[in-house]
């Protein structure tokens, strides 16, 4: 009994610590002090804040976690977020905090960096990387010349069960409506029918597609590119199992865009703009083609080595505003049960 | 348990219904928040997501998983109890311990390290295998618990009698160990509704899932809403459904004999089956995924730089802020469980379901309702330790109530009649008597929401401190960008860490000490608490 006092003393210590610990913890209202909600990886983006930081002397608050649950954040917090500035995942989240009113206008000096068509229309938000749409495939099981030129194919009764894809993964989603736009409503339903019927894996998220591809449990996965190479730098590209396929011109080969947002209460403020601006430099746009095998969106910085130039996949036909239309492609997969 | 211990008070006791009202109203906020989100959304909308041709599809999903995974818990928590509370057991300890061990692992964890073994796991059964392994220790360790106070004298006369052991077991034990095993299963069903890491892990669509894709995909918290409230329903059957088969159980309880003996079985020929299932449960639950991933370590190509100072901050942070949540969680269940114990009515079956809800709720819908609850209270609070433990207590307050209500229940209101007739006020008739002999339940309640605080992923991100790490948060960073190499040392120390109030929660040391306390349990007990009372 007495042992269990103690530890119960001791509990209430630790309660009265965590107290201490909310007061060194607090945001200070300091003007060099950014606070940045990052929907992206720690380990990919933290060293590049740490470089902004070095040359500017500003420090940065950087709150990691899923693009999804911060946007999700965002929305629930409004106008009293803490927040400044949003490093997205996809361009769909930004396009949701954009019609929720609570960004600030891109200053246009910077938003004009970026080629149409990679990033927002009316400069709600900018975009900061690409990531093109590809066919994860078996390395083992097929060879590249097997593998379908086009998504259209693969409702084909040879791909049966053995296609791996993220229904309920917003850049899947941007490619139904790519498809949607491309070659129109009908084809697009017969297609996400077909699939529906044609046993696919359905997974989560990019990454688990990758796996169940890389272990020979699916043969075919839709995924982004650079899971793949984000995986073969952890695991060595010899022992990577899945192999990459793109699809230039295809909707299933489309390229989606990362972005990034100033907040609204955000909107004057010198070190948010700083940061964005740092996001589309040289140095930044460098730093994602050499760490995260991403496409640069500023022009003059080369796309990372072995991957097709960025204009050949995009789709002429296919503008970056035709991809709003994502609760109809939403709608689309819910009637065919896939989400 | 007996008819002396069960009598209600007489008195309507208005601050202690007052106290739990404040209580419940907190941790109602998940809930109220959901209900206003769905009622000022567009209905069009959702109308809409009802006719989704996969809403039944889920709605079956999470009901068929939540009722399996908790039938295979109890029939696997309950022979684990009965083993290591009643039957002749050498180093009956460390069993104690391997069988509370599942609950330092995050659903997640083990759902991630067998996938990395065997990568074809997928659907129903591996989330069935896996959430029920994990899940036994919320049956086995109350379920031991009751056993180690209950009698088997009944069970003695049936014997006399020529019942069969199993027979004379069901007669004389099982209405003891009912409520206990009742309580277990809730903790565990709600758990199963509200799991989102490892049912996603093995791509079994069910409520969780879906909801998680509304955030992730439509950006739609309405949507995310609706889905939410079909789970707030589906949790307020299996809470009153408790409920109900509870009341029946105390009714029966009154036939149990006062006090008595406990005799231990010997196992005999049941020896090496019983050993099995003490082993197969841990094995199952965490040897297996720690091994892998521990292999993947050692195989990782680029084992990245391990970085200690940030693993012990993550490990302080982890510490300070569960104990945080514990403390708050046991502070809200308190009043609650104490109603619940004493007092009979309707009011009190409301306040006490009320109280179970959120536990039927992903981390995220929790997450979601505090963030907007703490900035429109507590703007300057937000994103501090503090509410975040204040979360961690509204997530995980129920898994207090059921520990704390049996705990109070096991002390005779007669010790408390005789502090009264001594001239002690109410309140301290509470803190030198009741709290005093409910104490190790109280303390097993907070470990219990320790330990699921340690865990806790969605709503830690929600809610944390800007750059504060928690060890569930940094694993999650690094199983994001399959670096498996660099993710195991945070496996590793969360589980440890968890493992600290697993281990004491196992209660090794009652073990050992009920065995001398053979005869009447409550009779030591009863003497300190009187004496205190008087002194």
């Amino acid at each position: 009994m007495r042992a269990r006092r103690g530890i119960l003393l001791a509990g209430t210590g630790l309660a009265a610590a965590t107290l201490a610990l909310t007061g060194c913890t607090a945001p200070a209202d300091d003007a060099e002090t950014l606070t940045v909600y990052v929907g992206r990886d720690e380990g990919l983006v933290g060293p590049l804040i740490e470089q902004f930081e070095e040359e500017t002397g500003i420090t940065v608050e950087a709150r990691y976690a899923a693009t999804p649950e911060l946007t999700a954040l965002l929305l629930e917090e409004g106008d009293r977020t803490p927040a400044e500035v949003f490093l997205s995942q996809d361009a769909g989240a930004l396009g949701a905090l954009a019609d929720a009113d609570l960004v600030a206008e891109i200053p246009s000096e910077i938003a004009d960096l970026i080629p149409d068509g990679f990033t927002s229309q009316d400069d709600s938000w900018v975009g900061v990387t690409g990531r093109a749409r590809v066919i994860a495939y078996d390395g083992e099981q097929l060879s590249e010349d097997e593998v379908p030129d086009t998504v259209d194919d693969l409702t084909g009764e040879e791909w049966s069960g053995e296609v791996a894809f993220a229904p309920g993964n917003a850049s899947f989603q941007s490619f139904i409506t790519a498809l949607r736009v491309l070659e129109g409503e009908d084809a697009a339903a017969a297609w996400v029918e077909g699939m529906a019927a044609n046993d696919p894996e359905l997974t989560e998220n990019n990454l688990a597609s990758l796996d169940l591809v890389n272990t020979g449990q699916a043969e075919l996965g839709l995924i982004n590119h650079y899971y793949w190479f984000r995986q073969a730098a952890e695991v060595g590209a010899e022992n990577m199992r899945a192999q990459l396929k793109f699809l230039p011109g295809d909707p299933g080969g489309i390229v989606n865009v990362t972005g990034a947002a100033i907040l609204d209460g955000a909107a004057d403020d010198e070190a948010a703009r700083a940061f964005v601006e740092f996001l589309v430099s040289e140095q930044a746009q460098r730093y994602f083609v050499e760490e995260t095998f991403e496409y640069p969106l500023l022009p003059g910085v080369d796309a990372p080595e072995g991957l097709p130039a960025i204009d050949t996949l995009v789709n002429p036909g296919l503008d970056l505003s035709d991809l709003d239309s994502v609760g109809e492609s939403q709608q689309l997969l819910a009637d065919n049960g896939l989400i | 348990m007996t008819d002396r211990v069960a009598t209600p008070s007489p008195r309507r006791p208005w601050g202690l219904i007052a106290a739990s009202l404040v209580a419940v109203a907190l941790a109602a906020i998940p809930v109220v928040h959901l209900v206003v989100r769905v009622l000022s959304a567009d209905p069009a909308e959702l109308a809409a997501v009802f006719d989704r041709p996969r809403i039944p599809l889920l709605v079956g999903n999470s009901v068929l998983l939540a009722a399996s995974v908790t039938v295979t818990a109890v029939a696997l928590g309950v022979p684990s109890a009965f083993l290591l509370a009643r039957a002749r057991l050498r180093w009956r300890g460390a069993w104690a311990v391997l069988a509370a061990l599942p609950l330092a692992m995050p659903s997640y964890l083990a759902a991630y390290g067998w996938l990395a073994w065997q990568p074809s796991m997928k659907g129903f059964w591996a989330a069935w295998l896996v959430l029920s392994f994990v899940s036994v220790p919320y049956v086995t360790l109350p379920v031991a618990a009751a056993l180690r106070i209950g009698s088997t004298g009944l069970d003695d006369v049936a014997r006399t009698l020529g019942r069969g052991p199993f027979g004379s077991f069901m007669l004389g034990t099982w209405p003891q160990i009912r409520p206990a095993v009742l309580a277990g299963a809730l903790l565990v069903c709600l758990y199963t509704l509200s799991d989102f890491g490892g049912v996603a892990l093995f791509r079994f669509p069910v409520l969780t899932t879906a909801i998680q894709q509304a955030y992730s995909a439509s950006f739609s918290r309405d949507e995310a809403a609706v889905l939410a409230v079909l789970l707030v329903g589906l949790a307020l059957l299996v809470v009153i459904g408790e409920q109900v088969a509870r009341g029946r159980a105390a009714r029966r309880i009154q036939a149990a004999p006062t006090a008595g003996r406990r005799r231990m079985t010997r196992l005999g020929p049941w020896t090496a089956p019983g050993l099995l299932l003490l082993a197969l449960v841990p094995a199952v639950a965490v040897v297996v995924p720690v091994a892998v991933l521990l292999s993947r370590v050692l195989t990782a190509e680029t084992l990245q730089a391990f970085d200690g100072a940030n693993l012990a901050q993550a490990i302080g942070n982890t510490v300070l802020l569960s104990a945080g949540g514990a403390v708050v969680a046991v502070a809200l269940a308190l009043p609650i469980g104490v109603l619940a114990a004493r007092h009979r009515g309707r009011m009190v079956r409301g306040i006490e379901s009320s109280g179970y809800l959120a536990l039927g709720l992903p981390g995220i819908v929790v997450g979601l309702s505090l963030v907007f609850f703490s900035l429109s209270v507590v703007p300057a609070l937000y994103q501090t330790a503090l509410v975040l433990a204040f979360g961690y207590g509204i997530l995980f307050m129920p898994k207090a109530i059921g520990s704390i209500r049996s705990a109070t229940g096991q002390v005779p209101t007669s010790l408390e009649d005789v502090s009264r007739t001594l001239g002690n006020s109410r309140a301290r008739t509470w803190w030198s008597v009741t709290a005093r002999l409910a104490r190790p339940g109280i303390f097993a309640a907070a470990l219990l929401a320790a330990v699921s605080a340690m865990k806790e992923l969605p709503a830690t991100l929600m809610l944390r401190p800007t750059g504060t790490d928690t060890l569930a948060v940094e694993l999650w960073q690094r199983t994001d960008i399959s670096a498996y190499g660099a993710a195991a040392p945070y496996a590793v120390a969360l589980l440890l860490v968890a493992a600290v109030p697993a281990f004491l929660l196992s209660d090794a040391r009652a073990g050992r000490e009920a065995t001398r306390e053979v005869i009447a349990p409550e009779t030591r007990a009863g003497r300190e608490a009187t004496r205190e009372a008087i002194a």
